[in-house]
């Protein structure tokens, strides 16, 4: 009797999250690469939610470190597939999809739930016009600076790229840095291009460049170059960048040797956990240079996937349903929990000052477009040497020529098919 | 019926004398013993080895329909700028880490005495090479560090300008390769400490008797007699060496812009991190370091091979 009861609660608990609630049972495995540990005791917790939604079924989750998914993901796509598996998404899908070890979730997509509120991210999660899986969150990129510095010396948020000049020149009239940066795992070197690059040829011709329609030899890149130089020949970026990690350049900017960072939302977290107060930190979109483009942005999108192996198919679609719901975004992407945005337009945005501006930002003043990010959006063969060189660039700016030339030979032999 | 079975048992024991086993067993039961070991040296050494050699004329990212693409990988390795820097960087490893001998035979010297906590020093001294590489690296990494380092630290505090060992690329494969000889050393020195036991002392009493004192009885009493355990150093270092991988992985991945990889990171790289996937091209290039390996392999066996011989 009580059992029954407990089931009848459940199936009504159900019903109220969703329409298409059905009796799920058997084994579900989920893989998660949110290995750090907020988002971990996040998803940990609701993947009990919606085990209380569902008691039938018997769910096993796997937490694996963020940098071995990546590598790992490769085999268990291929054998011991679990019923849903964390990702990301644009080209950095597209080798699972092209091997057709995701499953076509096209059928959510045309669900009016999915249809409406995540038409945002559609085009992101599109391969060949079908959907290979949903988003649960995603963050914008900025500048994060030391307020309390900028008032120190009298400045305040620059929104062109004389006036990020100029303040960069008192910063470093100060004896500070402007910018901290690790660029030992190349990324962050990647993060600086997306933005001088669309700031200063627009997104399409970032994304022409990235998908290799444009020559890395072209009068354009050379021009984004030569902006990114004049901050190099400053001396605006942290000296011995090189030797960093993004999170071993964090404290550059804690002890106020350097000024901002451009980094992606999760960089606040750990800033707040080394003792900076929201009075101290602040955010400002990445200026405009070329007035003649539209202002576009990065925000990553992370994504969960259904692997065409997986076994129980029919708990896996309920599973994403569930986590693109309205309410679960909210809290999922709140700011005690992963402190990222919802990609549910009927969710709410966290009164976190962060998380509102990125917000504001991404909706109201974002005209050109949204990338996903330098290695998201190239082939990661290509994303690889680029970004190398990228680094390079920042090091030794002299060697700029053979740098581009080395990339566009990449180019040739990556894109040709 | 149970009648039927009792003549069958004895007719079956009856020729087992003269069976082929029976005849053979001298000479069977060695490769009896070898078996296990034979299938896994196929199945796990040999195989891959073939295996790799044929991946390596095909192009394939892991997941879909491998293509045959003939010599295509080695032709692309030709053209590869970061080929030649790994090979360049494995040429200045092989030649740096022997080091690692003289240095090993020296403090094996010092530390062979009497004295009472000697083993206590001793145990310091082996100390860097039962730590795993990876913790040696994150230690060097520290040290190493531009900023708060204890290298510019001290260079400092003589007044030397501070430098970025791991972020520039002339210094960073030195700044490894130091990091790697520590641990290395360590080892060398444990294989000349048991080596030194072994010493005759009849010889060297003779020696002394002769006149022979400090680095003439070292060198033609006591080196002769450490010559297995040179060969012995020598090859744990040079294959040392040329697998050197978990020290760049965890100071440098490579870096800065790719100076640091040698070829057996460079493999890794292209085949199996995050950006690669690139199976065959992989392969290509383990099949070079394995052809430099069997180099040394080919000499370190004919040289083993002599010894056997003389005996």
């Amino acid at each position: 009797m009580l059992k029954m009861t407990a089931a009848a609660l459940a199936i009504a608990a159900a019903n109220t999250g969703s329409t298409f609630a059905a009796d799920l049972s058997g084994d579900f495995k989920i893989f998660l690469d949110t290995s750090n540990p907020a988002p971990r005791a996040t998803m940990e917790k609701m993947i009990g939610d919606f085990q209380a939604l569902h008691p039938d079924l018997k769910i096993e989750t796997t937490v694996i470190d963020r940098e071995a998914y990546k590598t790992q993901i490769r085999n268990f796509l291929t054998a011991n597939a679990p019923d849903v598996a964390t990702w990301y998404a644009a080209n950095r899908m597209r080798p699972y999809v092209e091997a057709g070890l995701f499953e076509d979730v096209s059928d959510l997509w045309a669900e009016p739930a999915i249809a409406d509120n995540l038409a945002s991210t559609k085009g992101a999660m599109t391969i060949d016009g079908k959907q290979w899986g949903v988003p649960y969150t995603y963050y914008q990129w900025g500048v994060y600076y030391r307020k309390d510095i900028f008032d120190e010396l009298g400045l305040s948020e620059p929104t062109n790229w004389e006036e990020e000049k100029a303040n960069c020149q008192k910063i470093i009239d100060s004896g500070r840095k402007c910018y901290t940066i690790g660029s030992k795992f190349l990324w962050t070197a990647g993060g600086w291009f997306d933005y001088m690059n669309m700031r200063t040829n627009g997104f399409d011709f970032h994304m022409d460049l990235l998908t290799g329609r444009a020559s890395w030899e072209s009068d354009e890149v050379r021009k984004t170059f030569a902006n990114w130089r004049e901050l190099i020949d400053m001396g605006a970026f942290i000296d011995n960048h090189a030797s960093y990690s993004w999170q071993e350049a964090l404290p550059f900017m804690v002890k106020g040797d350097a000024t901002a960072y451009l980094m992606g939302n999760f960089a606040v977290a750990p800033l707040r956990d080394a003792g900076l107060t929201d009075d101290q930190l602040d955010f400002y979109q990445f200026v405009e240079i070329n007035p003649d483009v539209e202002l576009a942005e990065d925000a990553p999108t992370d994504t969960f996937h259904i692997p065409s192996n997986a076994t129980n198919k029919e708990a896996a679609r309920e599973f994403l349903r569930y986590v693109t719901s309205a309410d679960v975004q909210t809290w999922i992407n709140d700011g005690k929990n992963l402190g990222q945005l919802p990609v549910n337009a009927q969710s709410s945005v966290d009164k976190d000052k962060f998380l509102e501006q990125g917000f504001e930002m991404l909706s109201t003043n974002s005209p050109g477009g949204v990338a996903q990010f330098f290695d998201r959006d190239a082939p990661a063969e290509m994303a690889k040497v680029a970004m190398e060189g990228l680094q390079e660039f920042m090091v030794k700016p002299d060697n700029l020529d053979k740098i581009l030339n080395r990339l566009e030979r990449a180019r040739g032999r990556i894109y040709k098919n | 019926m149970a009648d039927a079975g009792a003549p069958a048992v004895s007719r079956h024991n009856k020729p087992v004398k003269n069976s082929w086993w029976h005849k053979n067993q001298q000479s069977m039961t060695p490769w009896l013993f070898l078996a296990p070991g034979i299938l896994f040296f196929l199945f796990y050494v040999i195989f891959p080895i073939y295996q790799s050699f044929s991946l390596s004329f095909y192009s394939w990212d892991g997941l879909g329909e491998a293509e045959y693409v003939g010599a295509y990988n080695y032709e692309e390795l030709y053209w590869d700028d970061a080929f030649y820097t790994s090979l360049r960087n494995n040429l200045i490893w092989l030649v740096m880490y022997l080091f690692a001998i003289p240095a090993g035979l020296f403090i094996a010297l010092f530390l062979n005495q009497t004295v009472t906590g000697i083993r206590l020093y001793k145990s310091l001294f082996f100390f860097p090479f039962v730590i795993s590489q990876v913790v040696v690296g994150l230690v060097f990494t520290w040290f190493y560090d531009p900023t708060f380092g204890l290298l510019n630290y001290i260079l400092g505090s003589v007044g030397i300008p501070p430098i970025n060992v791991l972020g520039d690329e002339n210094f960073v494969t030195y700044g490894i390769i130091v990091a790697g000889l520590w641990p290395q050393t360590a080892y060398c020195m444990i294989l000349y400490l048991t080596g030194l036991n072994a010493v005759d002392p009849e010889q060297i009493e003779a020696g002394r008797l002769d006149g022979a004192k400090g680095l003439r009885m070292l060198w033609h009493i006591i080196i002769p007699q450490l010559r297995p355990a040179t060969f012995i150093a020598f090859v744990v270092t040079i294959i040392g060496a040329l697998r050197s991988f978990d020290l760049i992985s965890v100071m440098t991945n490579g870096g800065p812009y790719g100076e640091s990889r040698v070829l057996s990171f460079y493999m890794f790289e292209v085949a199996l991190s995050e950006y690669g996937f690139r199976m065959g091209y992989g392969a290509s290039i383990a099949v070079v370091l394995f052809l430099i390996m069997l180099v040394f392999i080919a000499y370190f066996l004919w040289s083993m091979y002599q010894e056997e011989k003389a005996r």
